[in-house]
Protein backbone atom coordinates (compact mmCIF):
# COMPACT_ATOMS: atom_id res chain seq x y z
CA UNK A 1 0.00 0.00 0.00
CA UNK A 2 1.46 3.13 -1.21
CA UNK A 3 0.88 6.66 0.91
CA UNK A 4 -0.49 7.92 -2.68
CA UNK A 5 -3.09 5.08 -1.61
CA UNK A 6 -3.94 6.73 1.74
CA UNK A 7 -3.86 10.12 0.94
CA UNK A 8 -6.56 9.81 -1.80
CA UNK A 9 -8.51 7.23 0.54
CA UNK A 10 -8.55 10.23 3.09
CA UNK A 11 -9.40 12.47 0.44
CA UNK A 12 -12.34 11.07 -0.74
CA UNK A 13 -13.75 9.58 2.70
CA UNK A 14 -13.36 13.34 4.06
CA UNK A 15 -15.08 14.69 1.13
CA UNK A 16 -17.90 12.02 1.58
CA UNK A 17 -18.33 12.55 5.30
CA UNK A 18 -18.54 16.69 4.78
CA UNK A 19 -20.71 15.83 1.99
CA UNK A 20 -23.30 14.03 4.53
CA UNK A 21 -22.81 15.78 7.74
CA UNK A 22 -22.55 19.61 6.75
CA UNK A 23 -25.18 21.71 7.60
CA UNK A 24 -25.86 24.06 4.34
CA UNK A 25 -26.86 22.35 1.53
CA UNK A 26 -24.47 24.25 -1.05
CA UNK A 27 -21.21 22.70 1.45
CA UNK A 28 -22.71 19.34 0.72
CA UNK A 29 -22.92 20.11 -2.95
CA UNK A 30 -19.22 20.86 -3.08
CA UNK A 31 -17.59 18.50 -0.65
CA UNK A 32 -19.73 15.63 -2.83
CA UNK A 33 -17.47 16.93 -5.97
CA UNK A 34 -14.07 16.29 -3.64
CA UNK A 35 -15.51 12.68 -3.29
CA UNK A 36 -16.10 12.24 -6.80
CA UNK A 37 -12.72 13.82 -7.68
CA UNK A 38 -10.77 11.63 -5.11
CA UNK A 39 -12.73 8.60 -6.39
CA UNK A 40 -11.20 9.52 -10.11
CA UNK A 41 -7.97 9.93 -8.86
CA UNK A 42 -8.42 6.62 -6.90
CA UNK A 43 -9.60 4.83 -10.88
CA UNK A 44 -6.10 6.64 -11.62
CA UNK A 45 -4.43 5.05 -9.06
CA UNK A 46 -5.95 1.23 -10.46
CA UNK A 47 -5.01 2.09 -13.80
CA UNK A 48 -8.27 2.41 -15.13
CA UNK A 49 -7.71 5.83 -16.94
CA UNK A 50 -10.52 5.72 -19.22
CA UNK A 51 -13.12 5.13 -16.19
CA UNK A 52 -11.07 7.99 -14.25
CA UNK A 53 -11.67 10.72 -16.63
CA UNK A 54 -15.39 9.12 -17.45
CA UNK A 55 -16.06 9.65 -13.75
CA UNK A 56 -14.35 13.00 -13.80
CA UNK A 57 -16.28 14.14 -16.76
CA UNK A 58 -19.74 12.38 -15.77
CA UNK A 59 -19.94 13.34 -12.31
CA UNK A 60 -17.50 16.21 -11.63
CA UNK A 61 -18.79 17.94 -15.05
CA UNK A 62 -22.68 17.15 -14.76
CA UNK A 63 -24.24 15.22 -11.61
CA UNK A 64 -21.99 17.76 -9.10
CA UNK A 65 -23.58 20.53 -11.62
CA UNK A 66 -27.30 18.98 -11.79
CA UNK A 67 -27.06 18.93 -7.94
CA UNK A 68 -26.21 22.86 -7.47
CA UNK A 69 -28.80 23.67 -10.03
CA UNK A 70 -31.52 21.80 -7.96
CA UNK A 71 -30.32 23.30 -4.67
CA UNK A 72 -30.66 26.86 -5.76
CA UNK A 73 -34.10 26.35 -7.74
CA UNK A 74 -35.54 24.61 -4.84
CA UNK A 75 -34.04 27.12 -2.65
CA UNK A 76 -32.15 24.57 -0.26
CA UNK A 77 -29.27 26.42 0.54
CA UNK A 78 -31.16 28.23 3.47
CA UNK A 79 -30.49 26.35 6.20
CA UNK A 80 -33.23 24.84 8.19
CA UNK A 81 -33.48 26.63 11.53
CA UNK A 82 -34.28 22.92 13.06
CA UNK A 83 -32.20 20.25 12.21
CA UNK A 84 -31.67 18.60 9.15
CA UNK A 85 -31.74 15.30 10.36
CA UNK A 86 -35.07 12.90 10.05
CA UNK A 87 -37.15 12.17 12.78
CA UNK A 88 -34.90 8.69 13.84
CA UNK A 89 -31.64 9.49 12.62
CA UNK A 90 -29.99 7.10 15.32
CA UNK A 91 -32.14 3.82 13.26
CA UNK A 92 -30.22 4.88 10.00
CA UNK A 93 -26.90 5.18 11.62
CA UNK A 94 -27.40 2.12 13.62
CA UNK A 95 -27.91 0.56 10.10
CA UNK A 96 -25.50 2.46 8.19
CA UNK A 97 -22.67 0.94 10.85
CA UNK A 98 -24.10 -2.51 11.11
CA UNK A 99 -23.57 -2.73 7.07
CA UNK A 100 -20.36 -1.83 7.57
CA UNK A 101 -19.15 -3.83 9.87
CA UNK A 102 -20.72 -6.68 8.28
CA UNK A 103 -18.64 -5.90 4.42
CA UNK A 104 -15.24 -5.09 6.70
CA UNK A 105 -16.16 -8.54 7.87
CA UNK A 106 -16.44 -10.32 4.47
CA UNK A 107 -13.70 -8.28 3.51
CA UNK A 108 -10.98 -9.09 6.21
CA UNK A 109 -12.10 -12.52 6.51
CA UNK A 110 -11.98 -13.53 2.64
CA UNK A 111 -8.42 -11.88 2.48
CA UNK A 112 -6.46 -15.50 1.65
CA UNK A 113 -9.02 -15.98 -0.93
CA UNK A 114 -9.16 -12.98 -2.56
CA UNK A 115 -7.03 -12.69 -6.21
CA UNK A 116 -3.20 -10.83 -5.93
CA UNK A 117 -2.90 -12.24 -2.15
CA UNK A 118 -0.01 -14.68 -3.53
CA UNK A 119 2.44 -11.69 -2.48
CA UNK A 120 3.46 -11.15 -5.92
CA UNK A 121 2.45 -7.78 -7.29
CA UNK A 122 -0.01 -7.96 -10.31
CA UNK A 123 1.64 -6.22 -13.38
CA UNK A 124 -0.53 -3.12 -14.76
CA UNK A 125 -2.90 -4.30 -17.17
CA UNK A 126 -2.04 -2.22 -20.65
CA UNK A 127 -5.68 -1.24 -21.80
CA UNK A 128 -6.11 1.31 -23.96
CA UNK A 129 -9.01 3.29 -25.49
CA UNK A 130 -8.48 1.38 -28.28
CA UNK A 131 -8.91 -1.39 -26.75
CA UNK A 132 -12.44 -0.42 -24.87
CA UNK A 133 -13.68 1.06 -28.22
CA UNK A 134 -12.92 -2.12 -30.00
CA UNK A 135 -14.91 -3.81 -27.45
CA UNK A 136 -17.73 -1.11 -27.08
CA UNK A 137 -18.14 -1.85 -30.87
CA UNK A 138 -17.90 -5.42 -30.41
CA UNK A 139 -18.60 -7.74 -27.68
CA UNK A 140 -20.86 -5.20 -25.96
CA UNK A 141 -22.80 -3.04 -28.45
CA UNK A 142 -25.83 -4.28 -27.41
CA UNK A 143 -25.77 -3.11 -23.90
CA UNK A 144 -24.07 0.33 -25.59
CA UNK A 145 -27.34 0.49 -27.68
CA UNK A 146 -29.10 -0.21 -24.35
CA UNK A 147 -27.73 2.50 -22.43
CA UNK A 148 -28.64 5.06 -25.43
CA UNK A 149 -31.74 4.43 -24.67
CA UNK A 150 -32.06 4.75 -21.67
CA UNK A 151 -30.34 7.82 -21.47
CA UNK A 152 -33.11 8.94 -24.42
CA UNK A 153 -35.90 8.07 -21.91
CA UNK A 154 -34.35 9.78 -19.08
CA UNK A 155 -33.97 13.01 -21.06
CA UNK A 156 -37.24 12.70 -22.28
CA UNK A 157 -38.48 11.76 -18.74
CA UNK A 158 -36.44 14.44 -17.17
CA UNK A 159 -37.63 17.33 -19.30
CA UNK A 160 -41.90 15.46 -18.65
CA UNK A 161 -41.58 15.41 -15.11
CA UNK A 162 -40.19 19.15 -14.80
CA UNK A 163 -41.97 20.60 -17.25
CA UNK A 164 -44.74 23.44 -15.77
CA UNK A 165 -48.06 22.47 -15.40
CA UNK A 166 -50.60 23.80 -17.19
CA UNK A 167 -53.15 25.74 -15.54
CA UNK A 168 -56.41 23.82 -16.72
CA UNK A 169 -54.35 20.63 -15.13
CA UNK A 170 -54.75 21.70 -11.87
CA UNK B 1 -0.66 -6.42 3.00
CA UNK B 2 -3.30 -6.99 -0.37
CA UNK B 3 -4.02 -3.80 -1.67
CA UNK B 4 -7.17 -5.15 -2.78
CA UNK B 5 -8.33 -5.14 0.75
CA UNK B 6 -7.40 -1.02 0.93
CA UNK B 7 -9.57 -0.17 -2.17
CA UNK B 8 -12.40 -2.84 -0.40
CA UNK B 9 -12.77 -1.37 2.74
CA UNK B 10 -12.73 2.43 1.54
CA UNK B 11 -15.51 1.26 -0.56
CA UNK B 12 -16.95 -0.44 2.44
CA UNK B 13 -16.48 2.81 4.27
CA UNK B 14 -18.20 5.23 1.40
CA UNK B 15 -21.24 2.99 0.65
CA UNK B 16 -21.57 2.97 4.46
CA UNK B 17 -21.11 6.66 4.92
CA UNK B 18 -23.48 6.97 1.62
CA UNK B 19 -26.14 5.19 3.54
CA UNK B 20 -26.20 6.98 6.96
CA UNK B 21 -26.90 9.87 4.65
CA UNK B 22 -29.46 8.81 2.44
CA UNK B 23 -31.81 7.14 5.96
CA UNK B 24 -30.53 10.49 8.21
CA UNK B 25 -30.88 13.35 6.30
CA UNK B 26 -34.31 15.26 5.49
CA UNK B 27 -33.80 17.16 2.31
CA UNK B 28 -34.09 14.98 -0.37
CA UNK B 29 -31.28 16.42 -2.60
CA UNK B 30 -29.00 15.38 -0.18
CA UNK B 31 -30.94 11.44 0.67
CA UNK B 32 -29.80 11.25 -3.53
CA UNK B 33 -25.93 12.92 -2.62
CA UNK B 34 -25.90 9.53 -0.42
CA UNK B 35 -27.58 7.52 -2.94
CA UNK B 36 -24.66 8.64 -5.53
CA UNK B 37 -21.94 7.89 -2.71
CA UNK B 38 -23.20 4.47 -2.69
CA UNK B 39 -23.61 3.62 -6.55
CA UNK B 40 -19.46 5.04 -6.87
CA UNK B 41 -18.41 2.99 -3.72
CA UNK B 42 -19.87 0.06 -6.11
CA UNK B 43 -18.29 0.92 -9.44
CA UNK B 44 -14.56 1.25 -7.10
CA UNK B 45 -15.51 -1.91 -6.08
CA UNK B 46 -16.14 -3.03 -9.72
CA UNK B 47 -13.05 -1.62 -10.64
CA UNK B 48 -10.38 -3.18 -7.90
CA UNK B 49 -11.73 -6.13 -9.19
CA UNK B 50 -11.21 -5.67 -12.50
CA UNK B 51 -7.73 -4.50 -11.56
CA UNK B 52 -6.32 -7.23 -9.65
CA UNK B 53 -8.45 -9.59 -10.96
CA UNK B 54 -7.34 -12.70 -13.06
CA UNK B 55 -8.23 -11.69 -16.40
CA UNK B 56 -8.02 -7.73 -16.73
CA UNK B 57 -7.86 -7.60 -20.33
CA UNK B 58 -11.11 -9.02 -20.98
CA UNK B 59 -12.23 -5.50 -19.44
CA UNK B 60 -15.49 -6.99 -17.61
CA UNK B 61 -15.33 -5.01 -14.42
CA UNK B 62 -14.43 -1.89 -16.58
CA UNK B 63 -17.07 -2.05 -18.89
CA UNK B 64 -19.77 -3.05 -15.91
CA UNK B 65 -18.50 0.91 -14.14
CA UNK B 66 -18.20 2.42 -17.18
CA UNK B 67 -22.35 1.76 -17.80
CA UNK B 68 -22.77 2.08 -14.22
CA UNK B 69 -21.61 5.33 -15.10
CA UNK B 70 -24.23 6.08 -17.38
CA UNK B 71 -27.01 4.46 -15.48
CA UNK B 72 -25.92 6.85 -12.23
CA UNK B 73 -26.11 10.07 -14.66
CA UNK B 74 -29.73 9.01 -15.89
CA UNK B 75 -30.90 8.18 -12.74
CA UNK B 76 -29.39 11.61 -11.29
CA UNK B 77 -30.93 13.39 -13.75
CA UNK B 78 -34.84 12.08 -13.62
CA UNK B 79 -34.54 11.90 -9.44
CA UNK B 80 -33.49 15.62 -9.16
CA UNK B 81 -35.76 16.43 -12.15
CA UNK B 82 -38.60 14.69 -9.56
CA UNK B 83 -37.40 16.92 -6.72
CA UNK B 84 -37.79 19.72 -8.50
CA UNK B 85 -41.70 19.46 -9.50
CA UNK B 86 -41.96 18.57 -5.86
CA UNK B 87 -40.97 21.64 -4.48
CA UNK B 88 -42.77 23.38 -7.26
CA UNK B 89 -45.83 20.97 -5.89
CA UNK B 90 -45.30 21.00 -2.15
CA UNK B 91 -43.01 24.13 -1.71
CA UNK B 92 -40.89 21.97 0.50
CA UNK B 93 -37.94 19.49 -0.34
CA UNK B 94 -38.38 17.81 3.37
CA UNK B 95 -38.97 14.01 3.08
CA UNK B 96 -40.35 13.96 6.85
CA UNK B 97 -43.44 16.47 5.13
CA UNK B 98 -43.97 14.48 2.69
CA UNK B 99 -46.77 12.06 3.95
CA UNK B 100 -49.45 12.11 0.76
CA UNK B 101 -49.08 10.00 -2.18
CA UNK B 102 -52.12 12.24 -3.43
CA UNK B 103 -51.82 15.70 -4.19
Amino acid sequence: MSIVFYIIAGLSVAGALAAVLLKNTVHCALALTVAFAGLALMFLELDAQFAGFAQILVYIGAVAILVVFAILLTRGSETPKDTVYSRNPIIGLVTAAGIFAMLGWAVLHSAQALPGSGGTPMAAPTVTVMDIGNSLMGRYVLPLEIVALLLTAALIGAVIVAMHEKESAK
Amino acid sequence: MNPLIGYLLVAALLFAIGLAGALTRRNAILVLIGIELMLNAANLNLIAFWRYGPHPEALTGMMFAIFSIAVAAAEAAVGLGLVIQIHRHAHTTDLDAMNRMKG
